[in-house]
């Protein structure tokens, strides 16, 4: 099976706000979801300076296709376990 | 301790960004939006209402512009005209931390609680062990009389069920020198005559109710409203706290409006020549033990809780205290400005002439965020001087000890010994090594466990900046005690 793609912006403004914490997922995946992802690190997709209101809502992470607003590792994990069961089923 | 990346951390991060945001815009004008727009109406509370989490920031707010909330006198003051004060004031007021009393949720007392996993057993090994007979049997299940224990935790550590389980109050557990303790209505206060500003209550509690006063807005009123010529000192922690290389770092800040940026790791060489010359001229008089001295809240500590460990502690000078020397020598009239992962060098810059102003990597990181800095495409430019491999490990465990090993060479017997992290355990051993000796004679304390890399001033995950910090220094030229440093 192909593995889930998270993509972790790698913006300034991201990896202040709460990218640095989600790349835990390099060290310390859960065990059930530790071999079925791919980690890439890409440059600022522009997406906090796409925003309508004023609001910055970054980070912002790639779940294969999927984007997560204000991405925490909770959200990550949870979207990975979705995507898997959703091919399993 | 907490997870190091948390709301609460999360938080304290956005609102250095908004304030960062706020002085960009309009000078603080509008500032009394800012707790708004981090709690909106339609967000849902995580107190008991969207007002008190307002209130609570605006305490936080406060603090990041360096106010101190427990010296509030109006509860009227708008955030605006403490941002007023920001701009205006010529002296740093001195660095605190301290406790938003009502963001402090008064935890419960610690104690042992008997939890519903206790079943009733014959053997009771809790209420034999106990050495104040404070369990008695009550319906079945032990009972600890909370009058009687003493928190020694000989029940806990005896059941066979592990159905004792210990509460502890974070933020106590985690001060390693017993400076926060509760009031009469069970809020925490800081004894600032204890205190090591070690930052670990801050980064444990869980409702973020402890500050310390963040100097941002005096630097970044020193980068847009002054004339001066300013210097961002690197702490060499540094490498893997931004994405992006050096250099890349390098010209970020000279974006942000720095005129020049130089590696404290430079220092560090210099602390790394001097510390070996010390460790081998102690070692000739027959010192039994050294210790390192570079990081802050060990210094503090060893001087007010460990006076034993006081006569062993090295004399050599901080990388801190080098790199300003070295920066202030070749420009008299700049402002100097540390960047670093710790809150203890805010205490220790207090009493250094050649340190102007201490900030951390997150509060840099949200100047460039307001700035709408990126670091990775902001080009590269070179630090000021270059440092050596020695120097650049300082921030990792082991680092310091293993830079001056690299220097003392065969000129003296050196063991070293590393303290990771200034727990209330390590505290005992080196009260211990001090008074009844140890098998080493270099201790390396760092107060942080892992080194400067997990201090509480950080972006990055402390396993990835290890990762780099290592990898850069692979890169550098090996130091000697006849290297000219910070020639080049």
């Amino acid at each position: 099976m192909e593995k889930v793609k998270i993509k972790i912006c790698s913006g300034t403004s991201c990896f202040v706000m709460g990218a640095a914490a989600i790349q835990a997922l390099e060290f310390t995946p859960p065990e059930d979801i530790a071999d079925k992802i791919e980690i890439v690190e890409v440059r600022c997709m522009n997406l906090c300076h796409n925003v309508n209101d004023k609001h910055n809502h970054g980070p912002f992470v790639y779940v294969n296709d999927e984007l997560i607003e204000e991405a925490t590792l909770e959200k990550v994990i949870n979207k990975v376990r979705s995507i898997l069961n959703s091919c399993n089923a | 301790m907490l997870v190091p990346k948390n709301n609460a951390s999360f938080m304290r991060t956005k609102i250095l960004i908004k304030i960062a945001e706020s002085f960009f815009a309009d000078r603080f004008a509008n500032a009394d939006r800012i707790p708004l727009e981090l709690r909106p109406k339609e967000m849902n509370p995580s107190r008991c209402c969207i007002y008190k989490d307002r209130a609570v920031l605006k305490y936080r707010c406060m603090a990041g512009m360096g106010a101190c909330p427990e010296e509030e006198t109006d509860e009227l003051k708008t955030l605006k005209s403490y941002g007023e004060d920001a701009l205006s004031r010529e002296e740093l007021p001195k660095s605190k931390l301290s406790v938003i009393d009502i963001a402090c949720s008064a935890c419960i007392k610690a104690q042992y609680m008997v939890s519903n996993a206790c079943r009733g057993c014959f053997a009771q090994p809790c209420r034999l062990n106990c050495p104040k007979e404070a369990i008695t049997m009550i319906n079945g299940r032990a009972h600890i009389d909370p009058e009687k224990c003493v928190n020694c935790g000989r029940c806990h550590d005896v059941c066979p069920y592990h159905s004792i389980i210990k509460v502890p109050v974070p933020c106590e557990e985690a001060c390693p020198v017993g400076a926060i303790t509760k009031d009469e209505f069970g809020k925490e206060h800081i004894d600032t005559e204890k205190c090591i500003s070690c930052g670990k209550c801050l980064a444990s509690c869980p409702f973020g109710a402890i500050v310390e006063r963040s100097q941002m807005v005096d630097v970044l009123k020193q980068l847009h409203e002054t004339e001066n010529k300013v210097v961002a000192m690197l702490a060499p922690a540094v490498i893997g706290q931004f994405p992006g290389n050096p250099k890349n770092l390098v010209a970020a800040l000279k974006k942000a409006g720095f005129d020049e940026v130089i590696e404290v790791a430079v220092g560090a060489d210099i602390t790394t020549q001097k510390e070996a010359a010390e460790f081998i001229e102690r070692q000739e008089k027959g010192a039994k033990l050294m210790t390192t001295s570079c990081c802050p809240a060990y210094y503090r500590a060893a001087k007010v809780h460990i006076p034993e460990i006081q006569p062993f502690v090295s004399d050599t000078h901080t990388p801190m205290y080098y790199t300003a020397e070295l920066v202030k020598k070749d420009t008299p009239n700049c402002k100097t400005v540390f960047i670093g992962p710790c809150l203890a060098k805010r205490v220790e810059a207090e009493y250094d002439p050649n340190v102007d102003y201490v900030l951390t990597f997150e509060e840099v990181g949200a100047m460039f965020v307001a700035a709408q800095i990126n670091v990775e495409e902001s080009g590269e430019e070179e630090f000021s001087k270059i440092s050596c491999a020695q120097g650049r490990q300082f921030p990792i465990s082991g680092g310091v000890a293993g830079a001056v090993q690299a220097l003392v060479g065969n000129k003296a017997d050196y063991r070293p010994e590393k303290i990771d992290g200034l727990s209330k355990e390590n505290i005992k051993l080196l009260k211990r090594y001090a008074t009844k000796g140890c098998e080493n004679n270099m201790l390396e304390v760092m107060c942080c466990e892992g080194g400067c890399v997990s201090g509480p001033g950080c972006v990055a995950l402390p396993a990835k900046a290890t990762r780099a910090v290592q990898n850069y220094v692979a890169t550098g030229e090996q130091l000697t005690p006849e290297t000219k440093v910070g020639e080049k």
